[in-house]
């Protein structure tokens, strides 16, 4: 089924209660109800007041640096064969990564609302990295919560945050990754709730959460819109971005909804391959069910305790999923498809060096789909990869799958 | 009237106060719950709340988080909680049986099937952490049409609005969470809890347990005076976690901690 979505249909969602469709919602513990609704309250209010959105935009244009280039890949789309491929960008914001134009908006939400504690939850680090960055600029306490695993293998990250002042708390429950990482920010939400904010890094949690982050995050797509238009004198063909939580996805994604002609593409994480079970893709191999305050496609067993993923993306490496990605698959919008880890690790070699422009591994998900999507494209046509982050903080994973020791 | 209702209108009768313990169903081990609820029972129970176990446990403490995970770990289902009540109720027919737990192995398993099960297993009543009333549209009615009472949260964060309105989507009784936190942290303010339960008996006329924070015969007297009920989870979930290689000395273990809260709850002035 495909729905002809209108801009009135758009601006209704998500509803009063946060659904999109049958998914998001609020399903939490009673505690954190009134906060919830207090945010969604505030927000609604500082979402049209004028002096809040000059903020933000000041905030991404001196802080971030925004805009980020709309660049064409030439020799990759020469190498590729089929459509132009144009790279949107997001690795050259502050800290490295799309993730920091929700935290700007987020933190100037919180000292809004005169919070001074800020938690975060984080995968790969660079939401961590992001928050932490925000929090020593503004003068805040820091606390972020990350999988032990995690911190094992984004070591890197979790040096810059600590340089820059945050606690970071190892979780050391469950898979030790970033559901449990959630888990534990949940948690320590609820024992502070009077005094704390919740950074949440995706487009994942409780309504009103989907909602803000999305609108954050959606610079990138208003802004690939207008350097679509003024580079190539049309809208892209397609669109592609990696799904975690879909933050970036959705910052994409969303300005283009109404927009029939454009495609779009959430590449998830194949991991060892969809067959094999061992993957993080929900959308493609998932069903409904809640988890995070949210009803969404997820990885779970039989008796709905939620299954283990694998990924050789930290940032990557969730079981749920933003709720509007759930609806935007069921009404067919948007087309949700995996790769996995080795089709990523040889997407991540080609932009490197063809390129020379080394993305993070989540990135390297949409690259390697974007390029066999290129192929079976016509020359004339324009496919845009949001290029969510660069591939520093990869360095330890990539040296170590390659048997090199730093 | 509802096996729950019963139980707490006798009580309240007789100017005694429920004491409710909770264990995870399924810890240390699938094959001894069904024992363990009876010990609950002989120790002075008056109803048992038993833990569904779910792989992420948001709103426990490390001390229930353990606890789904050894439950989980021998692979304990719902349905399997299910079977555990039916076999519990072959024994004792009496004692009201709240399940407590998150909502996605209920919605995995589905609403109505759920409902179906649990009314023929003998469940009374059902407490889904993470479910406030605003998202229970679809799955509530199906609990009150077959007679399961739906229990709700009350916090310290709810306001007055909202205790008016959850009450009126429960029964049997509500749940007054004692503090800002996870379940076993331990930060129980008498004080707090007295003024603001008075403050929800004045807004419904369900009864009120009291739950988190609620170890030992002197927490469980304070609260039990200003409350209908006190609900004692982590410390018994602990005393099952330190003993789970005995079972006759961990059911020794566990009378030992409810009797003298039910003496404390007894020797209350009414
Ligand atoms: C560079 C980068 N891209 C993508 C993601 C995935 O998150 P999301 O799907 O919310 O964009 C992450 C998460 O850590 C990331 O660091």
């Amino acid at each position: 089924m495909s729905v002809k979505l209108t801009e009135e249909m758009l601006k209704a969602l998500p509803d009063a209660r946060g659904h999109f469709g049958a998914f998001g919602g609020r399903f939490v513990s009673e505690t954190l109800m009134d906060s919830l609704m207090t945010l969604e309250k505030q927000y609604n209010e500082l979402k049209h007041d004028p002096e809040f959105q000059a903020r933000f935009d000041k905030e991404l244009a001196d802080y971030v640096g925004r805009p980020t280039p709309l660049y064409f890949a030439e020799r990759l789309t020469r190498e590729t064969g089929g459509a132009q491929i144009w790279l949107k960008r997001e690795d050259l914001c502050h800290t490295g990564a799309h993730k920091v134009n929700n935290t700007v908006g987020q933190a100037l939400l919180a000292s809004f609302l005169g919070k001074k504690r800020i938690i975060a939850e984080t995968g790969a680090g660079q939401h961590g990295v992001a928050t932490a960055t925000v929090c020593a600029r503004l003068g805040l306490e820091c606390h972020v919560f990350m999988g032990a695993e995690d911190v094992q293998r984004q070591s890197l990250n979790v040096f810059r945050m600590k340089l820059l002042g945050a606690e970071v708390h190892a979780v050391e429950s469950g898979s030790r990754t970033l559901k449990d990482a959630m888990n534990d920010a949940m948690r320590d939400w609820v024992s502070y709730v009077d005094e704390t904010f919740y950074i949440i890094g995706t487009v994942a949690g409780p309504h009103p959460y989907p909602m803000l982050v999305r609108d954050f995050q959606s610079v990138i797509g208003r802004e690939t819109r207008r350097q679509a238009l003024e580079k190539t004198g049309k809208l892209p063909d397609a669109l592609v971005a990696c799904v975690g939580g879909g933050s970036n996805a959705i910052g994409m994604f969303y300005p283009f909804l109404a927009d029939e002609s454009v495609q779009l593409y959430g590449v998830e994480a194949g991991g060892l391959g969809i067959e094999t079970g061992k993957h993080a893709a929900p959308l493609c191999a998932g069903r409904p069910g809640v988890l995070h305050g949210n009803r969404t496609y997820l990885m779970e067993d039989e008796n709905g305790q939620i299954a283990g993923t694998h990924s050789v993306s930290a940032g990557l490496d969730y079981p749920g999923v933003g709720p509007e990605h759930s609806w935007l698959k069921d009404i067919g919008r948007a087309n949700y498809v995996s790769v996995t880890d080795d089709e990523a690790m040889e997407g991540f070699r080609k932009l490197t060096r063809v390129e020379g422009i080394m993305p993070a591994l989540e990135t390297a998900h949409a690259v390697a789909y974007a390029i066999k999507l290129a192929a079976t494209m016509d020359k004339d046509q324009t496919v845009v990869i949001n290029v969510s982050g660069r591939g520093d903080k990869d360095i330890n994973t990539v040296a170590k799958l390659e048997g090199i020791e730093i | 009237m509802s096996r729950i209702e019963g139980v707490l209108k006798t009580l309240k009768g007789q100017g005694r106060k429920a004491l409710i313990p909770y264990i995870t169903a399924g810890d240390p081990h699938p094959d001894v719950t069904v024992d363990l609820m009876h010990t609950l029972v002989e120790a002075g129970a008056d109803i048992i709340e038993l833990g569904v176990p779910f792989s992420d446990p948001m709103a426990d403490g490390p001390v229930i988080q353990l606890a789904c995970e050894r439950a989980l770990k021998h692979g304990t289902s719902l349905r399997q909680v299910l079977a555990m009540v039916k076999e519990f109720r072959t024994k004792d027919i009496e004692t009201p049986v709240v399940l407590m737990g998150y909502l996605n192995p209920m919605e995995a398993m589905g609403y109505e099937a759920f409902a179906d099960a649990a009314v023929d297993a003998g469940v009374d009543g059902i407490l889904t952490v993470d479910l406030p009333p605003e998202e229970a549209d679809d799955v509530a009615p199906l609990f009150t049409e077959r007679k399961l009472d739906a229990i709700f949260l009350l916090a310290p964060t709810t306001t007055d609005e909202r205790i008016r309105a959850i009450s009126e989507h429960s029964s049997g009784y509500v749940y007054y969470v004692s503090f800002k936190g996870v379940t076993g942290a331990g930060k129980i303010n008498v004080e707090e809890v007295a003024t603001k339960v008075a403050h929800i008996h004045e807004l419904t006329a369900l009864p009120v347990g009291v739950g988190f924070g609620i170890r030992d015969a002197k927490t469980a007297a304070a609260v039990g005076q200003v409350s209908d009920g006190v609900i004692v989870g982590s410390v018994l979930v602990d005393t099952i976690a330190r003993n789970q290689a005995d079972t006759d000395e961990l059911k020794r273990a566990l009378k030992d901690l409810l009797h003298p809260m039910r003496e404390a709850l007894d020797s209350l002035d009414s």
